[in-house]
Formats: C-alpha cells, sequence, structure tokens
C-alpha cells in the first residue's frame, strides 16, 4: 500500500456554546473578549483530523501533519485537549485566528507553512481541511491552499474517501438534495476538504498523547510569526441581528386542536 | 464603470438550476439601471437551450464553454473552462450561485486570476453609480452578519439560494460565442484524473432532504428518547416522520444530538444521516415554513433555522431554547401524539 502524506488544514474557533459579541476596531472587526473565550479545533476541520489519522493507521508509513495557524498562547491551550485524538506532527503558525481575517492571505499564509514542511513528499500529498469553518465560515480557504500549490484534483464537503489497492481514490462528495457525486482520482496528490466524514471522535490515547507532545512543543516554539493582511477588505458594518420573536406558547390545547392548527398552517 | 460576468452551469438534466436565476437576479441589482457592461458565461454539455432561457435578461453578450468533458462536476475541467470566459470578458465583477459545483472550483478560479472572492453573500448594496460595491454575508455559523467592500478587482461573489429574487424574463434565441480553454483534442491528462462515476443518494436510504419545499421538519433527539412509559419508540417515531413528509411534501432536518447517536451506539432513526443535520456544524437551509419537533438546544443548534421565515415548534418543554424568543408558537405538547394526529389529517 502507498504510504500518503497527509497534511490537515485546521485551527481554533470560539466554543460554539459561547456568546459571541462582535467589536469594530481600528485594525477591523473582532470579537469581544476574543482571547479570553474558550477555543475549540474547528468541528470540520477535526473530522478532517480523524479521518487523516484513521487513513494513516490504514497505509503504513504515512505521516499526518496538523498546520494551524493561530495566537501561539491559544493554540498550545487547544493542543491540550486535541494531542490525545490522533498522531500527527505540528506546524504552528503565531497569527491571528480571527474569521474576519480574509480566506486569501490566511491559504497565502498556509500554502507556504507546507511548501516548507521537511520530508513533504507531494506526489503523496493529500492536503486535507474542513469545507468550511466555524469562523469565517466561508468554505474557501483549503481550495485556494491546494490551487497555490499546484493541486488540480479537488473534492469538497467529503464524507467517506477510500484508499483502493492500485492507488486509486474514490471520493463521495455532498451535493445538492441530499446526495453524492462520485468520482475516483488516480491517486495521491489531492485536495479534500472534509464535510462530517463517518468517524466518531475517537477517545482520549494518553500515549497517543505523550507521542505528540515530543513534537507539539518544539513545533510552537519556533512558530513563525504571519502578519495578516487586513487592507484587502473594508467592513462597514458588524452585527448579531435582533431576531427575537413574540412566542406564543400554547399550554392548554387538546392534541387534535393542535394538530388541526398546524395542518391549517402548513396547508397555508 | 464596473463589467460584470454572470457565471453559470446547466445540472446533469441540461437545465440551469433554480439558483442560476437568483445569481442572474443579484447581478441585475448591479446593473445600475443598464450602465454597466454585463455579459453572461455557461459552461456545460450542450448549453444553447440554457442560454435561450435567459435571453431576455439584458446581457450584452452570452459566452459559453460546451464540451462532453464539463457534463460532469470535476475540479480540473471547470477551473479551465470557467478561467478561460474570466479571460475573454476581463470582468471586475463576477457574480455567481453557491451550488456544489461551483463552490468547489471558485475559490481556486480566485487564485488562478488574481482576484478575490467572497461567498455565502446575502445582499448586495451597488451604491449610486460610481460608487463602492457593499456586499453582505454572515460569520461565525450565521450568528453575526457584515457588510463590507472591496477595493481590488476582479472580485467573484457567490451568492447564497433563496437570498435574492430570481431573475424572471423573456426567453430567446441568442448569439452564444464559445470559448474554447484547450487546444483541439479536448482536455489535458492533467485536468481529467478525476472521472466521475456518478450520483448517488445519502447513505439513509430514503430521499428526505428537499431544498425546494416549502416546510423544514426539524426532528431532535426526542424522538429517540425513552418515552412516557419508560421505553424508547424508535420504528414508531420513524414511521411517523416518514409518514408526515410524505403527507406534507416536507424536508427532513435534525439536530447533531440526534444523528449523533448513530456514532454513540444508540438506537437510531434510519432516515437520518449527516446530511440531515442543520446548525452550527450542519445547513441552515431557507425554507417558507419551518416545524421543530422534540428539538432541546441553544444557539449553536437554532443557527440551523435562522433562514426560515415561519417558525413553529412542539415541545413538552415551554421554556426550550429552540423555541422561546425564536418560534412565532410552541406548542406544550407530544409530539408523538400531535404528528400522529397531523398524518391523520393529511392523509396519510
Amino acid at each position: 500500500m502507498t504510504p500518503f502524506h497527509i497534511v490537515v488544514c485546521g485551527s481554533l474557533v470560539p466554543d460554539p456554546l459561547q456568546t459571541l459579541e462582535p467589536t469594530l476596531g481600528p485594525e477591523g472587526p473582532g470579537l469581544k473578549n476574543e482571547m479570553m473565550l474558550p477555543s475549540v479545533l474547528d468541528p470540520w476541520a477535526g473530522h478532517a483530523l480523524y479521518e487523516a489519522a484513521s487513513l494513516a493507521t490504514k497505509h503504513p508509513e504515512s505521516r499526518v501533519w496538523l498546520v494551524s495557524l493561530g495566537p501561539k498562547a491559544r493554540l498550545q491551550q487547544l493542543m491540550m485537549s486535541i494531542a490525545q485524538k490522533a498522531k500527527f506532527e505540528l506546524v504552528a503558525i503565531d497569527s491571528s485566528a480571527s474569521g474576519f481575517i480574509d480566506a486569501q492571505s490566511v491559504a497565502r499564509t498556509l500554502a507556504t507553512a507546507i511548501d516548507e514542511i521537511d520530508g513533504l513528499d507531494k506526489n503523496r500529498l493529500l492536503l486535507f481541511g474542513g469545507c468550511a469553518s466555524a469562523s469565517r465560515d466561508a468554505g474557501v480557504t483549503v481550495q485556494m491552499v491546494g490551487e497555490l500549490l499546484g493541486l488540480t484534483d479537488q473534492f469538497l464537503a467529503v464524507d467517506e474517501l477510500e484508499a483502493r489497492d492500485d492507488g486509486s481514490l474514490r471520493v463521495l462528495e455532498r451535493i445538492e438534495g441530499g446526495k453524492y457525486l462520485a468520482s475516483t482520482v488516480r491517486g495521491a496528490p489531492a485536495v479534500v476538504a472534509w464535510a462530517t466524514g463517518k468517524l466518531p471522535e475517537p477517545p482520549n490515547n494518553p500515549q497517543v498523547g505523550m507521542q505528540n507532545m515530543r513534537t507539539i512543543l518544539p513545533a510552537l516554539q519556533k512558530a513563525k510569526a504571519a502578519i495578516p493582511n487586513r487592507n484587502s477588505i473594508h467592513y462597514q458594518e458588524v452585527a448579531i441581528p435582533q431576531q427575537k420573536r413574540e412566542t406564543r406558547v400554547v399550554k392548554d390545547m387538546s392534541v387534535d386542536e393542535i394538530a388541526r392548527e398546524i395542518a391549517d398552517w402548513i396547508r397555508g | 464603470m464596473e463589467t460584470i460576468l454572470v457565471l453559470l452551469h446547466i445540472d446533469e438534466s441540461g437545465n440551469l438550476p433554480r439558483i442560476a436565476f437568483e445569481a442572474l437576479g443579484a447581478a441585475c441589482e448591479l446593473r445600475h439601471g443598464g450602465n454597466a457592461n454585463f455579459a453572461i458565461g455557461i459552461i456545460g454539455g450542450d448549453i444553447e437551450s440554457a442560454a435561450g432561457k435567459i435571453g431576455g435578461c439584458g446581457a450584452t453578450s452570452f459566452f459559453g464553454v460546451s464540451h462532453p468533458a464539463l457534463e460532469v462536476s470535476r475540479y480540473g475541467t471547470d477551473l479551465a473552462a470557467l478561467g478561460a470566459l474570466v479571460e475573454k470578458v476581463a470582468p471586475t465583477l463576477i457574480v455567481a450561485p453557491s451550488t456544489s459545483r461551483f463552490a468547489r472550483v471558485l475559490p481556486g478560479l480566485a487564485v488562478r486570476i488574481g482576484g478575490q472572492i467572497d461567498t455565502h453573500i446575502t445582499s448586495i448594496d451597488p451604491g449610486a453609480e460610481g460608487d463602492a460595491v457593499f456586499a453582505e454575508r454572515w460569520y461565525y455559523r450565521q450568528r453575526m452578519k457584515a457588510k463590507f467592500t472591496r477595493d481590488a478587482r476582479p472580485w467573484i461573489l457567490v451568492v447564497d439560494g433563496g437570498a435574492f429574487e430570481p431573475w424572471k424574463g423573456e426567453t430567446g434565441s441568442v448569439a452564444l460565442q464559445m470559448v474554447s480553454p484547450w487546444a483541439e483534442g479536448g482536455p489535458g491528462d492533467n485536468v481529467t484524473r478525476t472521472q466521475v462515476s456518478g450520483i448517488e443518494t445519502g447513505e439513509s436510504g430514503t430521499q428526505t432532504i428537499r431544498p425546494d419545499a416549502d416546510l423544514l421538519f426539524v426532528a431532535g433527539a426526542g424522538w429517540a428518547k425513552k418515552q412516557a412509559d419508560g421505553q424508547t419508540h424508535v420504528p414508531k417515531a420513524e414511521k411517523l416522520i416518514l409518514g408526515f413528509l410524505e403527507g406534507a411534501k416536507a424536508s427532513l432536518g435534525s439536530s447533531k444530538s440526534l444523528v449523533d447517536q448513530s456514532s454513540e451506539g444508540q438506537a437510531v432513526l434510519t432516515c437520518l444521516s449527516h446530511l440531515n443535520q442543520v446548525g452550527q456544524t450542519g445547513t441552515t437551509p431557507r425554507h417558507q415554513k419551518g416545524l421543530a419537533t422534540c428539538c432541546h438546544g441553544e444557539e449553536p443548534h437554532v443557527v440551523g433555522w435562522r433562514f426560515v421565515q415561519e417558525r413553529r415548534a412542539v415541545n413538552l418543554d415551554a421554556n426550550c431554547g429552540w423555541a422561546r424568543g425564536k418560534a412565532d408558537v410552541v406548542y406544550v405538547a407530544d409530539a408523538f401524539e400531535v404528528v400522529e394526529k397531523l398524518n391523520d389529517l393529511l392523509g396519510v
């Protein structure tokens, strides 16, 4: 079986349970108390990482890198929670993880960092990432990184990747109407931007965590700082929409009456 | 003066998808009463008939890339075709629909043409002629909205479905100017390493996602929980839900907690997959009406019906986060009983 060199792009996003409030400062928009907000690995990037680790275990001598762009201190905290989940080598980039940073600026930084990975064989490269993020949510970054790296076989919103014995990869991409587009690419290199995939979140494995920490701490120490380009996009306004509705609470109607009212509403 | 290019593709049936007309409607908003240069670019297999459907849109020119290799959605060939159209028109603004095909390829196009791209556009403010064009989109998974502009050109605006009035107008024959991205012999090996084998239905095997439906039915985790008799009734829940979907011609959405039960070894509704998931880690579909049942939770899940206009909920908890302040009506009742009765009324 062909070993893969899998590079997963993924970073931190605010914990989805946190209430977010935008602020507009001299450098552009951000989140109130952004540096203090609890953060998690972006959910789709997490799926990509778990799929990468699973694929690597089935293909001996494969390697997995996690390329992560964010404030160094917060990346360190993030690693504490994900290091035990999957085996990977960290490539850290010290920069803002704000969703308001232009995706193209982020993509160029990531592509440069991937280009500089020591020992990466681009003929075996599978570039993984989430199909969108829970911060910028543009759904463009991984494709841009792929294009910058010259990868012309790209797949978006992938739920399944099967590496076959002949080296080809069969991919299922989500398309409209709850269907899948099935494709086969001759083999690596390719870009795979994951949706949820098929795997559950792996349980914590302290042994994997110990192995990972040997490379994570040096990677964090030598993380290069990257200054994002904030000039390409000009924000006029960022706001939380006021969508509070006056909810009518119906407590004392019979089931028959409720069903009739809903049926009438559906029929419109 | 801006030069606008609307990029479109035909679907597997040879027609323009509905969202293509919405993208065209968005582009018409940018035209400042018809003063901007305005071109259409279409890719696909046989595109002549589709071009005729929008013949009366007022475009000054129609360009197309037609080739058997474009009958399927594939990054390499799509990128080459779109790149050729952009080179031909040299637009400053590009408007395109957010289909799965274009969502995959347009970011790469932005890199290749040295342009900028913004996706999930829900509103465009063309301003007065000569003023900056502003666009709006959501950030942090539909939790905040931003209005912004860019100086750099070309600027690709990928518009979301359901956000713009679809263009409606006269059909008519058009002088379609064909563009060829490839030398004689067609696309090379470098862009056809990927072979598309076809379209498959989701893993649940039942077609429950209907983007064009008026009603979104959201099933929450309560359907698979123990009921008043201390037992779960998953088969009954599944029968009721599928019956309702058929009777109401509704689309099925689900909360993350219900979808995740399949990976946690609990009894699951087999009609559900991750494709049905709405919310912060799922989709945010646009339907006219939404009915949430047995849902619980707060903001991360509720974003799933942020773009649903009329919302009602059936829940045993009157203070459920899905409903209070977010739904128009919450019925405090047992969803099993209500949906069973509803199915009778809907003739299921």
